[in-house]
Parts: C-alpha cells; structure tokens; sequence
C-alpha cells in the first residue's frame, strides 16, 4: 500500500495537480510517524510511509494548510474524512486549495500498547497473519493485532470514506460498532461510583492540552481556556474541580461536532479515556434526536443548533444512569 | 460521607437562574402575593434560560451550591421567539453528562414559569429545596479554596 | 559493599523503610498507570521502566500553593502555607530520572534559592533502581548516564531472584544502616559484587544493540547563532501542534508560571508549570516574545541542547529518558531534532 501511495503522489505533483502533499514520515523507528508536507517526488520517495501506526488524523492541518498558495494533496483514512466534512461544514477548508485521496485502515497501533504490554527494544514489527510479530532485541513477541490496536479501530464505526476526489483501494461500508457498550457500562454503576471512577481518571490530567490542540473539532481561535478574560483561564488545573470543568467543557463544546475520531485519547500522555465523555454525548443524542453521524454530510445542521417545537424531550427525561 | 450533613445547622445552597422575562417576573409576583419560597434559593437573572452557559452551572457547584435550577418561558413563549428550545437540548444534555459523571441528576433541574405563575414558582422552589435538603450537601464539584470558613 | 537479598523479601524491606520515614514507591496503577504513590503493606512496586509522569513531580509539582491572601474589610492576611517538610525517601527512581534531579538542582538551588524545592529537596532519600531491560526508546546512555549503575542515595538492582543494595552517600548509607536486615536474612558479601558486575555487563550488552545506541549529542557551545538562525526549525515546528505534553513528561522542564486564585473570600496564590511550547507563555502586556510556533519550539530545544550547557559546564538538560519519544501526538521528539542539528552541521562544514 506504502508503494502505491508514494506513486500516486509523485504523479499529482508530476501533473501538476498539487504542489504539495500531506503524509507522514517516520524517525528512527518505524513508528514514530509525524504528519509531514511533502515537496518533491525525491522527498516522498525518500521519507513517505504508511504503516499501521499512521494513526494521526490530517484534516486537522489543512485548517491552515488549505491558506496557502497552492493546491495540496492530502490521504485520508475513513475516519479523517468524517473530521474532513465536519470541518468543511464549519468553514474552516478552503476545498479548491484541497485534492482528498481517500486511502484503506485496517486499524491503527500505537507502539504504546505494545510498550504497555511489556514489549521493550522493539526493531521491526510485522504482520503475521492475526497476530503482531515484533522483532525485539529481547528475542520474538507477539500480539494478537486484534488487541494491539487502539481502541477506536477496535470499536471501529465505519470504513467508508464519506469525502474524496479519489479513492485508492475498495470503499468499505459504515459498520455496526459496539461503541457505546463501555458508556453502558458506566451508566450501569452508582453515581458515587461514577464519580469515583472519573475522579480516578480526571484528576491524572496534566492539562497539556493534547487532547484539545489534535482534536479537529477544537479549532477555535482563542481557546476560552487560554482566554484570561474568560474567568475560567488556567494553565494547570489547581485542584479537582479544575480537572472535570476542563474536560466537561471540552466535551460539551465538541458535542454534536465530534465525529468520534478518538484522537483525544490516542495523543493523552495519561491514557484519560476521553472518547468516553465524548460518546456519552453521542449516544444521548442518537437516543433523543434521532441517529446522528457528524461529518457524515457536508453541511449538516448539528443537532444542539436544531430543535423541534414539540417532539424535543423534557430536560426531566435523565434518570439515574442518564438517558433511557 | 458525601451524602450527609456535616451538621444540624446546615443549609443548602440553591442558585436559580431565572429568564428575565418570564420567571424573573414570576418570582416577583411572588413577591408581591406575599408568597413564601426559602430563602435558600439566590436568584440570578439572566436574559433569556439559554444565555446560560454550561459553565454557570459548574461554576456554582464549584462555589459550594447544592442544587441549581434554571427557570424559563414556557417552550413557544421565548420573548426572542427559539431561545428556550436550545435551552432545552442543551441542559438535557448536559445534565445527563454531569450525571454520568456522578453529579447526581436530582441536584439540577429545568423548570418553565411564566410571568403569571408566581404559585408555580414558589411550589418549584419549594419542591427542589426540599428535594435537595434530603440529598445533602454537594461536595463533588465543590472548590475547597472557596469555602467560607 | 553491596548487599543482597532474596528478591521475595521485597515487601519486608519496603515495609522497613515506610516504618522508618515516608515512602514513595512507583506503582501500576493499571497496565498503562503506573504513578509514584505512599507505600501501605500491601502495594506492590512496579518494575516498568518508566513511571508515566517524572519523578520532578516530588521537589517540583505540577501545582505549589504560594501564599494566601484572607480579606476581612480592609484588612489583609497574608499566610504562609509552607511548613518544614519531613524526610521521606523516594525508592525505585530510575537512572535518567535521578539525573534530572541534578539538572533541576542547577536551577532551583542557585541563587537565590528556591526555597519550595529546596525544602522538599533536601529531606529526600533517593533509592535509584537500575535497569534490567532497557526499550528502545531510551538513550541516557548519550548523556552519559549509566542506565545499569544509577546515581542517588542508594541504589538497587533486580535480577530475577535476588535484590541487591547499596549505598552511596552518606544519607543512603545511613537509611540502610538503619535497616534490620539481618532480620531479612541478607548478606554482604563478594559474591553481591560480582553478580552485580555481571548484570552491569549484562545491560551495557543490551544497550549496545539499541537503534539509538550511537546517538551523541554535538558540543554545540561554540554554535549558539548558527544554530538559532539554521533553517532545520521551520521544518521541524511546522507540524507541531503546541501541546504541552512534551513538558509536562519531561523530568527537566522547569518553567513555571504564577496565577492567582480568587476563592470570593481570599486570594490563593500558586505556582503551575507552564509550557514554552504555549503560546501564551511569558505573556505580558505588550504580548508574548515569541509570536510563532517556530519560535517556541525552537526555544524549547535551544534551551534543552545549547543554552544550558552554556550555562552549565557542558551538561545537557534532557536525560533521555524518552518519555518524549512515547507521549508526542506526532512524535515529533527531541531525538528527531538532535538528529537534524547534526545533519545541518554537517552539511555545513561541507559548505
């Protein structure tokens, strides 16, 4: 796959399509992928790679990358396209600067869940079969690919992409994802275990921001949390309360805009699981204003700037364990 | 421990935020009836029920409130003709996460009063103060550094 | 003189210790938690590498209350929240971390003397843990940090059956001094050195298969210009995203800001790290000295791989750790810079 997509983009510079293209190159390791904008058929051929840890979504980049002089090529995953139409949606791309090539996931890795499981000195890594062979100065591991993939790809919503100029590779469909099952889960406990839970995680934040700088869908210009004129500005959080204010916030201001993506949670240095606040929101609105998918459509109206005058539920709707 | 009171002298804390022009009023007629609702319930008034941001909520559970409930129109009243239909999704969304989150629901509440409801509000107010004195004091979004004593 | 004991003894000489002072010891708090918490009778030490946040978090952390400030009328109270902090001892830090601790030093206890850090600095005992499996990711070995014979206070090694101790300053020695460790049925003896030389040997064996193994970072004293006006920076900065994460893991980033908190009836004031990679950091009236992400991140390096060693005889500001290398969103990491600084300076000379 790596060999088609670096042909592909030598001819859309070749032609004369794009001037540049948006990709990714690795370090040292084959894993430590950086998003990268690509110049000339000499740097592509040298540096591009697409493996299984290019997990790191582009459409956020062409918020300032589209500014530019010039059209630029960009690959896109199933999932970045979603993020792709949200955003044109929220007039943040200038789309005749954009060629979108949508390029085949079969779920992404981080070489963190692979460190996570012990897997140390790791050299090479390669498929085999259902499992992950990692070559290591430790002798052979392996990981069934299943369990080393992130969460969201486990979880995975779909694997078609909704937006392209082209598409390298079979369209794939929408699947039926299990989601919502851990929100379930949570629902399921007491409140004061819930808190407790939350506090658990929460109260790890470091407030880096991570979360919020890769998220496509924060692309304010000024964060109200970097507003010292917002009464809630603070650069770390001092106590609990700070901690939960910050991602409660986030979360809500993302609501009905986040295409669940799950950068959030693959960039956390904590390992929050923020996807988990972000889902309860999805799935309080699919349950109450009816299946929505952000970024499935360009120019879709989000359903917390929508309302029916008399088929909206009653705030009184949440019961213990939220929506039913 | 989080359920209980810490004493017999303890009151809760209600913030109320009451649409200028529906609920505000009402609250006034209340006033002028000569109606009784506790005086643990401080007002804000605000322009319309869907001003309010997310953040006024948890930053009076920050501020040591117990219980905050927001009053408006009637839905198809709003003076600016939509305003308490968002009012509307948004604070069911956001009650429903704060629950998810171990806010217990009961501690927030959306309730719509007209100008000419005073009984009503004064019945609400009297309803949710109750409903929270048998809770207890919050203390899970509670900021310690603003503590008075 | 080296001491060793049955490595089942563990909980028993950790539950010596807590009786003795406070102690901290890392803890896996889930198979991708692992955090420094209290020891009770009953934790279990973590053997990961790397603990998810630093060690710096003891002297230096995240938060630090300053002063308070209690209004009644017109009067002002001003109060001091510091108190002498106890001796604790901090056991399982690792080689690159303990170094950090050396970098912080330099900062906080020149003059004038942060007295915050100082306090909780000196009524710590370090117990450093060598490592026995080094990752890929790790490159203390480039700042000339022995990852297999770790500074500290004491230090420990761990191999499958066997702890080994010993101390090394006075502080460390007194602490295992104070030990009963007949009661753990230890012994020192010649047969501790040589297995402990042997697992020494063992690591620097591994190490030298690494991929970052020859990584050496460039005296770069002499080229502070160059340096600062190279065309590697816009490259590199480009895709970054301005997230603090790099800072926050790092065990050496010591920047800082100062925020007031205004509880409605006293001000607490508090000391928070601060990231450089922010954009509103160091922000003044005038506004901020560094307006690009460019500028920000080139500052980050610059003070990491050039200024401090400037200041401080050669000596870098990272450990290699390479928290860094795990944790960026787009692995755009310190490595990856050191890297391009010397492909820049070779291309130059051949210039």
């Amino acid at each position: 796959m790596q060999d088609e997509l670096k042909k592909r983009a030598c001819e859309l510079l070749a032609d004369g399509t794009v001037n540049r293209v948006l990709g990714w190159s690795a370090g040292d390791f084959f894993y430590d992928i950086t998003p990268t904008v690509f110049e000339s058929a000499e740097d592509i051929n040298k540096n591009f790679v697409y493996n299984d840890f290019c997990g790191a979504n582009l459409s956020k980049y062409l918020i300032a990358e589209s500014q530019k002089e010039g059209k630029i090529a960009v690959f896109l995953k199933p999932c970045d396209t979603y993020s792709f139409n949200q955003l044109m949606t929220e007039h943040r791309l200038k789309r005749e600067n954009i060629y979108a090539v949508g390029i085949p996931c079969d779920g992404k890795v981080s070489a963190e869940t692979l460190h996570d499981a012990g897997i140390h000195g790791i050299l090479a890594v390669k498929k085999d079969g259902d499992d992950l062979v990692c070559d290591t100065v430790y002798g052979e591991k392996r990981m069934a690919f299943d369990v080393a993939q992130d969460e969201r790809c486990r979880s995975c919503k779909s694997r078609k992409h909704v937006v392209y100029d082209e598409l390298i590779g079979e369209e794939g469909e929408v699947l039926d994802s299990h989601r919502f099952d851990e929100v379930e889960k949570l629902e399921a406990m007491t409140p004061e275990e819930r808190f407790n839970f939350w506090q658990g995680e929460l109260s790890r934040c470091i407030r880096c921001n991570a979360c919020r700088n890769v998220c496509p869908a924060c692309n304010c210009e000024l964060c109200v949390f970097d507003n010292p004129k917002s009464g809630v500005f603070s650069k770390a959080a001092s106590n609990d309360f700070e901690d939960a204010n910050f991602h409660i916030i986030r979360a809500f201001h993302v609501a009905g805009r986040c295409t669940d993506c799950g950068e959030c949670s693959r960039v956390c240095p904590e390992h929050i699981p923020l996807h988990l606040l972000n889902r309860k929101f999805i799935k309080d609105i699919d349950t109450l204003y009816g299946d929505y998918q952000a970024g499935e459509k360009e120019g879709q109206m989000s359903p917390l700037s929508a309302f029916t005058e008399d088929r909206d539920a009653e705030p009184s709707i949440v019961q213990k364990g939220g929506i039913r | 421990m989080q359920m209980t009171n810490d004493n017999e002298t303890w009151e809760p804390k209600i913030i109320a935020f009451c649409c200028n022009w529906c609920s505000y009023s009402g609250a006034d007629l209340a006033g002028t009836n000569r109606l009784n609702y506790p005086a643990n319930v401080k007002i804000i008034r605000v322009p319309c029920s869907c001003r309010i941001n997310p953040m006024f909520i948890l930053r009076a559970f920050q501020r040591g409130a117990d219980g905050v409930i927001i009053c408006g129109c009637h839905p198809g009243d709003c003076h600016y003709m939509t305003g308490n239909y968002h009012t509307r999704r948004r604070m069911t969304l956001l009650f429903s996460m704060l629950d998810y989150l171990g806010i217990e629901k009961e501690r927030t509440r959306v309730e719509w009063v007209s100008a000419a409801e005073g009984q009503r509000f004064v019945d609400v107010m009297n309803d949710f103060v109750g409903q929270i004195t048998k809770l207890g004091r919050c203390r899970r979004l509670e900021d310690l550094r603003c503590r008075t004593n | 003189m080296i001491t060793r004991i049955s490595a089942d003894r563990l909980p028993e000489l950790l539950k010596q210790i807590s009786e003795l002072e406070k102690l901290y010891i890392p803890v896996d708090k889930s198979d991708k938690v692992s955090v420094f918490e209290e020891y009770e009778p009953g934790k279990v030490m973590s053997t990961k590498l790397n603990t998810l946040r630093s060690a710096k978090d003891f002297f230096f952390p995240q938060v630090q209350p300053m002063a308070k400030f209690r209004m009644e009328g017109k009067k002002i109270e001003v109060i001091d929240p510091r108190t002498e902090a106890e001796d604790y001892c901090i056991f399982g830090v690792r080689a690159c971390d303990v170094r950090s601790f050396d970098v912080l030093d330099r900062v906080f206890l020149a003059d004038p003397v942060d007295t915050y850090y100082e306090n909780r600095r000196k009524h710590a005992t370090v117990v450093s843990f060598a490592c026995s499996e080094p990752s890929e990711t790790c490159f203390c070995h480039s700042f000339g940090i022995d990852a297999a014979r770790p500074a500290g206070d004491a230090r420990m090694w761990m191999t499958e059956d066997t702890i080994y101790l010993e101390g090394i300053s006075g502080k460390g020695k007194a602490l295992l001094e104070k030990l009963d460790l007949a009661a753990l049925s230890a012994v020192t003896d010649e047969k501790a050195e040589r297995d402990v030389q042997e697992e020494v040997r063992r690591v620097h064996e591994i190490q030298k298969k690494m991929p970052l193994y020859s990584l050496t970072p460039a005296d770069n004293r002499e080229k502070e210009l160059e340096i600062f006006h190279s065309p590697i920076w816009k490259e590199l900065s480009d895709k970054c995203l301005g997230c603090g994460s790099c800072t926050f893991v790092c065990p050496t980033c010591q920047c800082f800001d100062i925020e007031d908190f205004d509880g409605g009836h006293g001000v607490e004031r508090y000391r928070c790290w601060d990231s450089c990679m922010y954009k509103d950091f160091t922000m003044m009236a005038a506004g901020t000295p560094r307006k690009t992400q460019l500028e920000r991140f080139r500052q980050r390096f610059m003070h990491k791989l050039v200024y401090y060693p400037i200041r401080n005889e050669g000596m870098y500001s990272c450990v290699g750790c390479g928290r860094c290398l795990r944790r960026c969103p787009i692995h755009m990491n310190i490595v990856k810079v050191m890297k391009a600084m010397e492909e820049d300076a070779q291309c130059e000379t051949k210039n």
